[in-house]
């Protein structure tokens, strides 16, 4: 059974000054609709990138948007600023109306787009728990008959008949999310709103959300920036980039597919003239990796072939000692571990081929990424580049009969087992 | 394999019905309603020493600044009627008309911080704040019954069978108060220059209603322009109802509901079109 199904949903918005000009649009819009034609605004605009000047002053925030929810799923939307996620939250919780298209839903939608909306500071928490009710769409009876189960989960118990102007940004938050909490939508849709509070409060807010989903069978549509929370909340995933939806289904690979839309994914990266690579101490060339022939691969490595990290990089300073140092970080910019070439080999002046081995069977199936620091005697570091390689380790070709999954965790030990 | 009939319970499309103003949603939300009520009533007395007290005085104090100046400086007519009576009658209507207009005209501008982050039925806002005015309506009314008692024991005052219009008076104003703002709400929303017009444009408004002069002051042209303010018809029926004085006729009330209801009309169009795209250019 469906709960939510997205039909060809677009949402275009006009960018700059909304104001100027309206008046006219406005009526060029009335006149194609009088002679029965489209409106000629929506045949323009383009898709919204938010890092390159477009052309138009209409943009397409999201642009036909297909996708479906089952009942009792939680689906984690994640993409990164400016990929549609607000929008298509603010569509679904009919704040605004979508350009084309239609959402069909079945059940009451609640919305969380931020906690304690409407609160009003004059007001006391028991006052304002209703109010808030209210306005997130309970009745009073509802509210009355969980007022003590909301007050119990906030722990502003004492404060209660307080005005919440009073209160500790910590409690207002807590009493705001404590409502929220106690909704009884069959599908609840939720937006960033774990960013606040302390981390035993976060824990909560979790187990709250995942009890709403896995016990009581509602549907949860969560976004979030925050990895590990899409992880451990949410059984599905869709990833929005540039207002579409370049993945739908489930978690893990809607995660992976989130950060290849951060960085593109390859085994070499050459770095061009920046003046971070290109300077009077040194020249960064190229960074890839290599097979076992010292041969670039183009396709990506498997967990049980060898590669090498191959580092192309030229020192001008002959008065310094460098060497590099390498991050390796999972897909939620979690680091694993450290490599680096200090007290083994040291970088000479002029170009250095600086090769790194890595054995088969280290690197667990998945995406990573390498950040870099080059450091002067032992001590600084001239670079530091966050992500200047993304690369992606695939599964070993498997015989029939195994198991076809992935063992968790990020390396691959070899450590000696003996029967004594 | 047996899949369960897909079933919707709602559409949110980008097409919807003009004049459909989701009444039944609205009920749904009526204890939005009363807790937006609560809410103004609380808000505006919290940390007052004379709280509620404050009803009573600003109509009190606008009586007597107009009996000064209208009644005794300018020397105004009023039909033969007690002045602090006539003044008070149009001081306590006109706070209510006006209370809930600019009100309800505020609605999307005063709340783009809700409405942006939840939805409910957007008409719980404007209907609220006419209760909201509505309320102090009844406490305000309290005081002028009290006045209007001492003028009738004294035999200054004839009411007659009109008083009982009342109610329906109160709910044409109330109705002409919505219509008016939701046209206004709407429109603030993409031309800024609406508010700069409403904060002028309600107190000139009042010198254009019969508050502080009767009709039958009005001479030529103006008298006939007069007839097409929906107040008009409302103040004078009120007047005459209450203290026997004023001209009034069954036709100016007829105009003045014609009027309001049309504009209503066009309210809850102009408030349906915009309602859903506000967010965007607010």
């Amino acid at each position: 059974m469906l709960a939510l199904k997205a039909e060809n949903i677009s949402k275009q918005y006009r960018l700059g000054q909304v104001g100027t000009g309206t008046l006219s649009h406005d009526l060029n819009r009335f006149w194609y609709k009088v002679r029965g034609k489209e409106d000629p605004y929506l045949k323009i605009g383009e898709a919204n990138d938010r890092t390159s000047k477009g052309e138009s002053e209409y943009v397409w925030s999201l642009r036909d948007i297909d996708f479906e929810v089952e009942q009792g799923d939680a689906v984690g939307i994640i993409g990164r600023n400016g990929a549609g996620k607000s929008t298509l939250l603010k569509l679904l919780s009919k704040v605004t109306k979508p350009t084309t298209g239609q959402i069909y839903t079945n059940g009451r939608i609640a919305s969380l787009l931020e906690v304690g909306t409407g609160f009003h500071p004059e007001m006391t928490g028991r006052e304002n728990v209703f109010l808030n009710g209210a306005i997130l769409g309970m009745t009073r009876k509802e509210i009355t008959r969980k007022f003590d189960e909301i007050v119990d989960f906030s722990g502003v118990e004492r404060y209660i008949d307080t005005p919440v102007k009073r209160y500790s940004s910590g409690m207002y938050v807590r009493l705001a999310f404590a409502v929220a909490a106690h909704l009884e939508s069959e599908i609840l849709i939720v937006d960033e709103v774990l960013a606040v509070g302390d981390a035993e409060f976060q824990k909560k807010c979790l187990a709250k959300m995942s009890d709403v989903t896995k016990d009581q069978g509602r549907t949860i549509l969560f976004v979030s920036h925050n990895m590990t929370a899409i992880k451990s909340l949410c059984n599905k995933g869709i990833v929005l980039s540039n207002g579409n939806i370049i993945y739908n289904g489930i978690t893990e690979r809607a995660l992976s597919m989130y950060n290849g839309d951060k960085q593109s994914f390859g085994n070499s990266v050459v770095l061009g003239d920046h003046k971070d690579f290109k300077n009077d101490l040194f020249e960064l060339n190229k960074i890839s990796l290599v097979d076992e022939n010292f041969q670039p691969k183009e396709s990506d490595f498997q967990e049980d072939q060898k590669f090498s990290l191959l580092t192309d990089v030229t020192i001008k300073d002959s008065n310094n000692d460098y060497h590099l140092s390498y991050v390796v970080k999972n897909f939620n910019g979690e680091i694993i571990f450290t490599m680096t070439n200090a007290y083994k080999t040291k970088l000479q002046v002029g170009n250095n081929k600086l090769l790194c081995d890595i054995p088969k069977d280290f690197f667990n199936v998945g995406e990573y990424i390498l950040g870099l620091y080059i450091i002067r005697n032992l001590n600084e570091s001239v670079l530091h580049e966050d992500d200047i390689l993304t690369f992606r380790i695939t599964e070993r070709n498997k015989e029939l009969g195994e198991w076809l999954g992935v063992e968790p965790g990020f390396i691959k030990t070899n450590f000696e087992w003996q029967l004594l | 394999m047996n899949e369960p009939q897909q079933k919707w319970t709602e559409t949110i499309g980008a097409n919807h019905t003009l004049f459909d103003l989701k009444l039944k949603e609205v009920w749904r939300y009526k204890d939005l309603i009363y807790m937006f009520v609560k809410r103004d009533f609380i808000s505006s007395f919290k940390q007052t020493i004379l709280g509620p007290i404050w009803f009573f005085i600003n109509p009190i104090l606008t009586t007597f600044t107009y009996l000064i100046i209208f009644g005794q400086i300018a020397g105004l007519s009023t039909d033969g009627a007690p002045q602090i009576l006539f003044y008070l009658a149009g001081v306590t209507l006109w706070n209510y008309f006006s209370g809930a207009l600019i009100g309800t005209s505020n609605t999307f501008a005063g709340n783009a911080a809700i409405f942006g982050k939840v939805y409910f039925p957007r008409l719980v806002t404007p209907i609220s704040i006419v209760i909201s005015n509505l309320m102090r309506l009844s406490v305000q009314f309290l005081l002028f019954i009290i006045v209007w008692a001492y003028y009738y024991y004294k035999g200054d005052i004839h009411p007659n069978i009109w008083i009982l219009a009342t109610p329906f008076l109160v709910v044409l104003m109330a109705v002409f108060a919505l219509g008016v703002g939701m046209i206004f709400s709407a429109l603030t929303t993409k031309y800024k220059d609406l508010v700069m017009l409403l904060g002028f444009g309600v107190s000139l408004f009042m010198y254009a209603t019969p508050v502080i002069y009767p009709v039958s002051a009005l001479i030529g042209p103006f008298k006939k322009l007069a007839y097409y303010n929906p107040l008009t018809g409302i103040f004078e029926c009120f007047k005459y109802g209450w203290m026997g004085v004023g001209e009034f006729s069954p036709l100016m009330l007829g105009i003045s509901t014609i009027i309001i209801f049309a504009l209503l009309g066009v309210g809850i169009l102009v408030f349906n079109k915009i309602e859903r795209t506000f967010m965007d250019t607010v």
